[in-house]
């Protein structure tokens, strides 16, 4: 899976395109901690519109994220997650994580 | 009248069942098998023609069984993966995936929701969680070294009604 990750105005965005499973988690647990450590952006948005597919192990790298997030006063948001990311991403609890389609960041 | 529980590999009950198809492969347990796990589910699937969402939920079960084998079965050893699928005359799809792990002391426990014994490596606990909201029926059974069983049926919709010869 690729992550690219955007720098905005103390945010940032992380681009998420591929399959997200446990293998691929991993990888992309160390990207995105090492600009959260560098950055300690206050909103980190999770962008999902390019996951083709996601297990627990996508929810597991969320909550980590927003654990390590909240250490320094951040947050997490999710964006554009696939009817089936939000399926998961529903069966975990995290509905309130997703950003409303409406919002433009 | 059909018996409560299906069983994988009981002769008697797959004639019961009529089977069309099936295929059975073994993969060691690597995390970079969870993919290949996947592609060979699909592969086997699209036979029975599943919608989107059905193949996305079949990939995701599977996944999930996949990956507690390699994080948590063979967690301190190496092994493999045995996986057997079988289609039924009616569209019932029929996932097997047995390890010969370290297997599972309770497996009440291991179900419930958001229970991890891996925190640290940020597993979320719902593996079980999603096996059973994807699928239609799930059972584990488990032996302490000797390894897990997970059986899961998922009904594809039947949109034709062929069968092939």
């Amino acid at each position: 899976m690729n992550v690219e990750i955007i720098k905005g105005d103390n945010y940032i965005t992380v681009i998420l395109e591929g399959e997200l499973d446990h293998h691929s988690a991993a990888a992309a647990r160390e990207i995105i901690d090492a600009r959260l450590e560098q950055l300690t952006p206050k909103l980190c948005i999770m962008d999902f519109s390019g996951v083709s597919f996601m297990d627990s192990s996508g929810i597991g790298l969320i909550l980590g994220r927003k654990r390590r997030a909240e250490s320094y006063g951040g947050n997490v948001k999710i964006k554009n997650p696939s009817r089936y990311a939000e399926k998961i991403i529903k069966l975990a609890g995290l509905q309130s994580l997703i950003l409303p389609e409406k919002i433009k960041i | 009248m059909r018996p409560k529980s299906y069983e994988i590999g009981d002769k008697k009950q797959e004639a019961f069942m009529k089977v069309i198809n099936t295929m059975k492969f073994t993969i060691p347990a690597m995390s970079r098998n969870e993919a290949l796990a996947r592609s060979c589910i699909a592969a086997f699937a699209a036979g029975a023609d599943p919608t989107v969402e059905e193949l996305s939920d079949i990939r995701s079960a599977v996944c999930e069984a996949v990956t507690n084998s390699i994080v948590h079965g063979y967690r301190d050893s190496k092994g493999d993966i045995s996986i057997t699928l079988k289609l039924t005359e009616d569209n019932c799809l029929y996932i097997k995936i047995s390890d010969k792990g370290c297997g599972i002391p309770d497996v009440k426990k291991a179900m419930t929701p958001l229970y991890t014994t891996a925190p640290e490596e940020e597993r979320a606990g719902l593996g079980f969680a999603v096996m059973e909201a994807f699928t239609d029926s799930l059972k584990v059974t488990s032996r302490v070294g000797k390894g897990t069983t997970v059986i899961m049926k998922k009904r594809l919709t039947n949109k034709f009604g062929d069968s092939d010869e």
